[in-house]
């Protein structure tokens, strides 16, 4: 048999991955980056994306399109909210204390995931796909709704990379990021940026969720894979790297493509799990991560 | 050590011991089934917070030590039909083996990236008994038979389908770790792990070697907690993939801080506590996970002492 059509597939199945992986670990990052703190319960606003997206979907199940287009409206802003809720009710109580936010956390990923087990049931549950072509390669035909998206997640990592880097809003994260007291000194509402970058974490998480639910179904179990997978990438990637994400996500994406295709996906997953853990023993910075102050 | 609070503390632990053994006289054949279990448990929970509460140590990945246990007592009686005594020493063995891997690799880091490399070593183990399902069963895990769980010892014969047995055994396992755990921490190891926790630069820079104190603390805890697992699955005659998974270190988690963390006994009123809070909520609703998410807010936002800990601070400060 010829290798050429399973590279291309594994290569584009890869990238999808990727896409959305990047989407998700960039949330995780931010969050870790600006208050220091692991957020556990990522996953679980990953999944709420992809079941609120199933709900307001089927409110307007007459029109796929536009079903599909008011959940990536609608689905990134409830979960956000919920996220905003979560942050102020108890994180921000918590002080930011490392331990105690991990444990809090760790309860609302079991909150979150059995109130939607109780609300929503345990059946996966679809999204129709906003469009339907069919782009035709040598080989096989490719589902153009992938190909939209990676351009999606794409087109999103630029706008992130924009507030991060060019604009005053990112200025603020960053100065908060760097040193906390010193930027609440200058006038930084620094509660208020907590509020709004752990809800910007978890929004980027739903955005993916709500891209991938037409690919892969909604499911009150989904959130654990891409929380483990973010775990990977933004460890591998350095801690607050943006650029260090996107390719560590390339990386992780494109090898399970690979190595799903060709080996048993247990053995890929406790291959790439131990690898991490050894990358966080002996450069805990990660690969472009600047070493901790 | 004899000091009026050491006699005091001593004897409130066995009053403790001497309560569970009367206990099984009068309790009711469920109850008694659950305490055994609970039993079990307790010293899981109470090797965690050995690291946890007492050397300031958050692993999220004991689960690992309890199924190292619990597949190295469960694998060698169950293909190679090896007697109860010699199951309980290797499934032991592997989890003191196990911790001190672990250690030696994991204690290079601390902080969250100490979380985050026990959680991922737990998970690789997770995952390893889904891998190797022609011997593990995977998900669906090995009943032991019948005949695997006798045995003679010292000239007498034990019958582990006989639940006072059972009983019996779990409370000496839970004596012994009462004992060990009471020991280490009213000794000079658990003041430096004390130290360890508040301040490890100050320690490290008082001449302790502070590494080498941590990863004792490790092995001991790994270890206790392997015994937990190998006398689980000895005892209850199940060996399953569920028991490697995180669910359950976050449970020996979970019972630590309900009871107190850095207390001797709290582990042990925490895992009481929380058995029959989720015994309870599960007659009611299939999500009892919810019960446990509720608790873990709960503790850390208004009660981050645990039961024991808040009598400790506010009544009884001879508590060890």
């Amino acid at each position: 048999m010829d290798l050429g059509p399973f590279l291309l597939l594994a290569t584009l199945e890869g990238l999808l991955q990727a896409a959305v992986l990047t989407l998700t670990a960039l949330g995780l990052s931010l969050v870790f980056g600006v208050m220091r703190i692991v957020n556990v319960a990522h996953g679980e606003f990953y999944m709420l994306g992809a079941v609120i997206a199933w709900w307001t979907a089927s409110l307007l199940s007459s029109n796929p399109a536009a079903g599909f287009f008011l959940a990536l409206v609608i689905s990134p802003l409830l979960v956000g909210a919920i996220a905003y809720a979560c942050e102020r009710l108890i994180l921000k109580r918590l002080e930011y204390d490392p331990e105690a936010t991990i444990v809090a956390t760790i309860g609302m990923l079991y909150v979150i995931q059995q109130t939607v087990l109780i609300a929503y049931g345990p059946d996966a549950r679809p999204v129709e796909a906003p469009f339907y072509f069919r782009v035709q390669f040598p080989w096989f035909g490719y589902s153009g709704y992938n190909l939209f998206v990676i351009a999606a997640a794409i087109a999103l990592l630029g706008i992130c990379w924009y507030i991060l880097t060019k604009t005053r809003l990112g200025l603020i994260m960053r100065a908060t990021q760097f040193d906390r007291e010193t930027a609440q000194a200058f006038g930084i509402p620094v509660g208020k940026v907590y509020g709004y970058v752990f809800a910007a974490g978890a929004m980027l998480a739903a955005i993916a969720a709500v891209l991938i639910v037409p690919i892969r179904q909604a499911h009150y179990l989904m959130g654990l894979d891409p929380l483990l997978l973010s775990f990977i990438v933004v460890i591998i990637g350095g801690l607050g790297s943006l650029r260090g994400t996107v390719i560590a996500a390339l990386i992780i994406g494109l090898s399970d493509g690979v190595i799903s295709v060709f080996f048993s996906p247990t053995l890929a997953k406790m291959i790439s799990t131990l690898l991490v853990a050894l990358v966080l023993v002996f450069k805990p910075e990660g690969l472009f991560g600047a070493r901790a102050r | 050590m004899t000091s009026p609070s050491f006699t005091k503390a001593a004897g409130l632990h066995l009053l403790v011991i001497m309560s569970l053994f009367v206990l099984q006289f009068v309790l009711p054949a469920y109850h008694h089934l659950a305490i055994a279990r609970i039993m079990v448990l307790a010293v899981f929970a109470m090797g965690y917070n050995l690291l946890f509460g007492y050397a300031g140590l958050l692993s999220l990945g004991h689960a690992l030590f309890f199924a190292a246990g619990l597949y190295g007592a469960g694998l060698t009686a169950y293909h190679l039909g090896w007697s109860v005594p010699a199951a309980f020493v290797a499934g032991t063995g592997s989890g003191f083996l196990a911790s001190l891997l672990v250690g030696l690799i994991s204690l290079r880091t601390s902080g969250v990236a100490f979380m985050i490399v026990t959680m991922m070593f737990a998970q690789v183990a997770y995952l390893a008994s889904l891998y190797f399902t022609t011997y593990t069963r995977g998900d669906e895990g090995l009943v032991m038979p019948d005949a695997a769980r006798r045995f003679e010892l010292f000239g007498a014969s034990f019958d582990l389908t006989d639940p006072t047995v059972r009983y019996n055994i779990a409370l000496a396992l839970l004596t012994l770790t009462t004992v060990v755990i009471f020991a280490i921490v009213r000794g000079t190891t658990g003041r430096t792990l004390i130290a360890i926790r508040e301040n490890e630069p100050r320690t490290l820079m008082l001449g302790y070697d502070t590494f080498r104190i941590k990863l004792k603390a490790l092995v001991i805890s790994g270890t206790l907690s392997a015994m937990a697992g190998s006398a689980y699955a000895l005892l209850f005659a199940y060996v399953g993939s569920s028991f490697a998974s995180i669910q359950y270190s976050i449970d020996a988690l979970l019972f630590t801080l309900l009871g107190g963390a850095g207390t001797v006994l709290g582990p042990l009123l925490g895992t009481v506590a929380m058995f029959y809070m989720i015994d309870i909520a599960s007659e009611y609703t299939a999500a009892y996970l919810l019960v446990t998410g509720l608790a873990l807010i709960a503790l850390v936002l208004f009660f981050p002492k645990g039961i024991v800990g808040t009598i400790r601070e506010r009544w009884v400060s001879w508590l060890p």
